[in-house]
């Protein structure tokens, strides 16, 4: 197999490499917290009026919450009732395991296939 | 120090191998002890307190094969980038690029979260005049001093790292004894924290959706390849140190949780952002606390010490190979060390320290990390596939091949469906993130890659090519 020789690549289209990469991480870090969707699925289960029985707490735990500076359970209240809601949304969990298959297998199959060239190359053919 | 334009070919100055396996240990250790100052007991958030133990040592058989596939494959492939080398030998071009990004996202907003985590618990004590501008002033001087100790030598900042990572591990044994673990009731109370209500409030459902926050317990010790091409014994340090540091971590994550889990009502302990310190608070003992308190940012400070060492290492190599700008790969000549890397990624370091909180920087860490575990679950499969034992010299073989590997791919898959219990929109967010970038580089970035030159090991040529 022919030697490859990868083209020069012009100073200014190195830096737009650069700056598509940082873009690339920046939106993909940055618009998951913009849009609100990082961890979405807790809910306030809120009780009026909330008393330590009520929010199940035992005595040594109310002890414990005093001295974590709880001074009452209307403090401590938004802590113990906010909660996971894991009802299993299908549709997105579907989309989410087809995206990660296709990831991975789309992953192996071109890395293969840019693999078998190095190694040709690398031993010749051989 | 000579200079270089962005077209130039790489320098012939290379990273210099002056470390040994103490030095493993503290780059793995110093990155991953932090996990148990904080963010495990998110697991606990998501699934109660019985819930976080159990991960703990489910995730760490997760991690144990982690080790063990990592020693082998990195004692044969030694070269800055870890995974990302051996990704490029064994797998493909495509796939190391990815690793590498991963190793990036990991390390770097792992290193956010430690910045964080400084600020935060710096402010718990400064009391109301400590301004968002003085919280954002610690975040940023955590950043940039330790980039700086990291552009100035591998070895120094690996010597820092193994004296505060000792310091931060012995914290927890003394604070251990100190709460007379032997004498239940006494200051520990783990029958009235933990009681059959509220052991598992969300069923087996919320212990499956721990493990989300559980991988924090050991995420980045698998870290301590980044240092191969700077370790004067590759086959000896990083197998030892890697595998001393996960029975340290272990250790460590257990005795944590037990002294927690006695302290503290779990809607606390899911919530708090420094458990370790707060643990030091419930003894009612300020020297315990003081010494909690300092425990605690030391221990951010060695992880993001590592993490800088490890994204920069990641992110130097990709610009090696070509994959991006040959730029980032100078080595500094008097220093040894990857600067231009160092240094580009502390902006973006910074950038994410302002604007994000602790948890949603850890769950950007933990998605990277879970990818990369995915990968060196079939990465290893591939590799005695290709270069049977006795094919090539190894500097250490793992036993048990392919349990550990099945082990790790299945816990894998539980850890993307625990992750998208309750964070689905941020995972979804970050594939798409790698299925794009993946599309840039085959089809477009790849063509300013040279072929052959990436084989850099003298092995011979793979079974089935």
């Amino acid at each position: 197999m022919a030697k490859y020789t990868p083209p020069q690549q012009d100073k200014t289209l190195q830096w737009v490499d650069i700056i598509v990469v940082v873009l690339a991480i920046f939106a993909a870090l940055w618009l998951p917290l913009k849009m609100g969707w990082a961890g979405n699925s807790k809910v306030l289960e809120k009780i009026d009026n909330p008393t330590w029985e009520t929010l199940g707490q035992t005595a040594a735990q109310v002890a414990q919450w005093n001295k974590l500076g709880y001074a009452d359970a209307a403090a401590a209240h938004d802590i113990i009732q906010n909660k996971w809601d894991y009802t299993i949304n299908w549709t997105q969990l579907i989309i989410l395991a087809v995206a990660l298959i296709g990831y991975f297998v789309f992953l192996f199959r071109a890395s293969d296939k840019e693999y078998r060239e190095v190694i040709d190359e690398k031993f010749n053919g051989k | 120090m000579s200079s270089t334009t962005v077209n130039e070919a790489p320098q012939k100055v290379s990273l210099s191998r002056v470390l040994g396996p103490g030095h493993v240990w503290a780059l793995g250790v110093g990155i991953v002890l932090v996990g148990e100052y904080t963010g495990w007991n998110f697991a606990a958030d998501k699934g109660g307190t019985l819930a976080a133990m159990i991960i703990c040592w489910v995730i760490g058989l997760l991690y144990t094969s982690v080790a063990m596939i990592d020693s082998e494959v990195t004692s044969t492939v030694a070269a800055a980038g870890g995974q990302y080398a051996q990704a490029k030998h064994i797998v493909g071009p495509l796939m190391a690029f990815n690793v590498a990004l991963y190793l990036v996202f990991a390390y770097t907003m792992l290193e956010v979260s430690n910045a964080i985590l400084v600020a935060d618990t710096i402010k718990s004590y400064a009391g109301e005049d400590f301004t968002y501008w003085y919280h954002s002033g610690i975040e940023a001087a955590v950043i940039v001093v330790l980039a700086a100790l990291n552009y100035r030598g591998v070895l120094m900042t690996l010597n820092v790292n193994f004296v505060i990572t000792a310091i931060a591990f012995i914290a927890i044994i003394i604070l251990f004894f100190s709460v007379q673990p032997w004498s239940q009731g006494a200051i520990l109370k783990l029958g009235d924290m933990v009681t059959p209500e509220n052991a598992l409030p969300y069923g087996w459902l919320g212990v499956i959706a721990g493990f989300h926050w559980g991988i924090w317990y050991y995420l980045g010790i698998e870290g301590t390849t980044q240092a191969a091409e700077e370790v004067r014994s590759p086959a000896r340090s990083l197998p030892y140190g890697t595998m001393a540091g996960m029975i340290t971590l272990l250790v460590g994550a257990s005795i944590t949780w037990y002294v927690c889990a006695s302290l503290m009502p779990w809607q606390y302990l899911g919530s708090t952002v420094y458990p370790l310190l707060d643990a030091g608070r419930l003894t009612e003992n300020k020297t315990l606390e003081y010494m909690m308190f300092i425990a605690t940012v030391l221990s951010a400070l060695a992880s993001a010490n590592g993490c800088i060492n490890d994204a920069a290492r990641a992110w130097f190599s990709l610009g090696r190979d070509r994959y991006l700008p040959s730029w980032f790969s100078a080595v500094h000549p008097k220093y040894r060390t990857p600067y231009r890397s160092i240094i580009f990624l502390v902006p973006i370091a910074i950038a994410f320290a302002f604007i994000s909180d602790i948890n949603q920087a850890i769950t950007f860490s933990i998605l990277s990390g879970v990818l990369h575990y995915t990968f060196m679950a079939i990465n290893i499969m591939m590799f005695r596939k290709k270069w049977p034992l006795g094919s090539i010299r190894r500097g250490y073989t793992h036993p048990f091949h392919p349990l550990p590997a099945i082990v790790l791919f299945i816990l894998c898959v539980v850890t993307y469906f625990a992750i998208f219990l309750g964070y689905g929109a941020q995972l979804t967010a970050m594939v798409v993130f790698y299925i794009i970038m993946s599309l840039w580089f085959h089809f477009y970035r790849y063509q300013y890659v040279k072929r052959g030159d990436q084989f850099t090991m003298p092995w011979p040529k793979p079974q089935g090519y």
